[in-house]
């Protein structure tokens, strides 16, 4: 037992071990660099980082708790909330695991549609990234550029879903609307503008002397490292790990799709950022074979009011914009899940962040925290 | 050699920060690029898409009339228990006991405009709406009653 004090009593972060001259300090909760409520334990002598310890918790809603309460068709708005840039690739997984376990069949005009939302909600999610890093080191502008892409993007989901962020718009056996009559048309003049502004970032961000002195050979992690720490999506690819769920796992309509799976094998913070900007092109690239090929049909598969799971363990996984993310649900054969677990992407490549910065110095922490890509409620849930 | 490899590195970085500029100094001249609204001046214009998720509405016709029939589905699909309907007996003309709505009670501040009730409404009595401007100076002023004072069912909901 502790005695209250006890309890009470801050925990002594390395100040037993910490050698002389070595500072500690917090960076968050509450820190514009951190994108969000991530709270750093820095181990600094000077300016070289020693140490990085993540402390988690302080976006956690329990999201898998709630959705044992919740029925298969009411769990998956939560989702939207754990990685709400890719709020459709999320729901997608969800829905994906009830088809999975009610073997529903899944409308081919739902499919395309569920491929170009999440091609959609991958270019959305890269883009914002790319702002925001720029924005980490210093740059303001490439944030309005960005969010211009972004914008276009978030009237296309606005017309078709009717929200811009947290969709809700996969449902078990499809999706919950179908297209609106514009999309298509809108779809084909978002590429041909993406098409047309791409180049600028390339101008304003890539060829920049002080971005990529900013970025080459900082915040390296090897193949080995990358497999070890679990990393996924562009972080391990980055490092030359191939790892594109939809590549080795196909789902859907991927197998019938043409596309690149990008791997660069410098592993240092630049190639994490070309990895995702080629990424975009590919996305692009998946679209323009679907959009004018949406095959005529049902939007969703006829199911029961109320969707009763078979007994047993069922697992996807899917490909969001920041890596794999894998659905467990865990049924008794009732109307909700007996357990829920989320495999997030962020998690597993936080924890590779204190490998790649020891010994570097702290405005590179920063900059090697851009590349991770980081959603904390992702990573908290 | 050192000096050439010096100067060409001072050439490249001016050139790459001068094309970032180039970039920049573009749209400075053209302003009618910029896409940027500015919201509360343009209220008067703004229009949300059509299936724009804001808040769940029930639209009434002219005659004060709706077509919920107090089925609770609603109710049941809500996730975050937004919804409570309340029910009571109409008695029809020939004498029966009928169930009808009494109160459509709709908790604004606990709902995520998921719109799973409006899917769930067998009678689509119930959509989304557009107004999305809800902030209001006390969390009590966001419970709303969605049936208008006086409404009954329309003639023929089932
Ligand atoms: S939109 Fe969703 S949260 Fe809001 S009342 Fe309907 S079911 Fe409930
Ligand atoms: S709004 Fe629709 S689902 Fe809800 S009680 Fe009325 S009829 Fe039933």
């Amino acid at each position: 037992m502790y005695s209250q004090t006890e309890i009470l009593k801050e925990p002594e972060i390395n100040s037993s071990n910490s050698a002389e001259g070595e500072l500690v300090i917090n960076i968050g909760p509450q820190h514009p660099a951190t994108h969000g409520v991530l709270h750093l334990v820095v181990t600094l002598n000077g300016e070289t980082v020693k140490k990085v310890e993540p402390h988690l918790g302080y976006i956690h809603r329990s999201i898998e708790k709630m959705c044992e309460s919740l029925s298969y068709r009411q769990f998956i708005y939560v989702t939207s909330r754990m990685d709400y840039l890719s709020a459709h690739v999320n729901n997608h997984a969800c829905a994906m695991t009830v088809e999975k376990a009610m073997q529903i069949e899944v409308p081919t005009r739902a499919q395309y549609i569920r491929v170009i939302m999440d091609e959609l909600t991958r270019i959305a999610s890269h883009e914002l990234w790319w702002g925001a890093l720029a924005m980490d080191l210093g740059a303001f502008t490439p944030f309005f550029y960005a969010f211009r892409e972004r914008e276009t993007i978030n009237d296309i989901m606005e017309q078709t879903c009717g929200a811009r962020l947290t969709m809700n718009y996969m449902v078990p056996g499809g999706v919950m609307a179908d297209i609106h009559p514009s999309f298509q048309q809108k779809v084909k003049d978002f590429i041909k503008l993406f098409k047309s502004n791409i180049d600028e970032y390339d101008e304003l961000v890539t060829g920049s002397v002080i971005f990529q002195s900013r970025m080459k050979g900082v915040g390296c992690l090897s193949k080995e490292d990358a497999i070890s720490y679990g990393c996924t999506g562009p972080v391990a690819r980055g490092s030359g790990v191939h790892c594109d769920i939809r590549k080795i796992y196909p789902y859907e309509i991927y197998k019938q799709v043409e596309f690149n799976e990008i791997i660069e094998t410098a592993g240092d913070s630049f190639s994490r950022y070309l990895v995702r900007i080629k990424e975009m092109k590919e996305s692009i690239k998946i679209i323009e074979q679907l959009i004018d090929n949406i095959p005529e049909g049902d939007y969703q598969a006829k199911t029961k009011a109320v969707l009763k799971l078979p007994k047993g363990e069922f697992y996807t996984r899917v490909e969001t914009a920041r890596g794999e993310l894998g659905v467990y649900i865990v049924s008794e054969g009732g109307t909700t899940p007996y357990r829920i677990k989320f495999r997030s992407p962020g998690f597993s490549n936080l924890s590779a962040l204190d490998h790649m910065v020891r010994g570097s110095k702290i405005g590179d922490l920063m900059a090697t925290m851009g590349t991770l890509d980081l959603v904390i409620p992702d990573i908290d849930r | 050699m050192f000096l050439k490899e010096y100067l060409s590195d001072i050439y490249h970085a001016t050139k790459s920060l001068l094309t970032g500029m180039k970039r920049t100094g573009y749209y400075f001249v053209h302003p009618k690029e910029i896409i940027t609204e500015q919201y509360p001046d343009n209220r008067e214009t703004l229009k949300m898409a059509d299936r724009f998720r804001g808040e769940v509405i029930m639209p009434h016709d002219a005659n004060n009339e709706h077509a919920c029939t107090g089925c609770t589905a609603c109710e049941l699909a809500c996730p975050n228990a937004t919804i409570k309907i309340i029910t009571k007996f109409d008695v029809t003309p020939e004498g029966k006991k009928k169930k009808a709505l009494d109160t459509f009670v709709y908790h604004l501040e606990l709902c995520t405009m998921c719109n799973l009730c409006v899917e769930a409404c067998p009678t689509d009595a119930i959509k989304m709406g557009q107004n999305f401007e809800h902030s209001v100076y006390d969390r009590s002023m966001l419970l709303k009653k969605l049936n208008k004072p006086g409404s009954k069912i329309r003639e023929g909901v089932e």
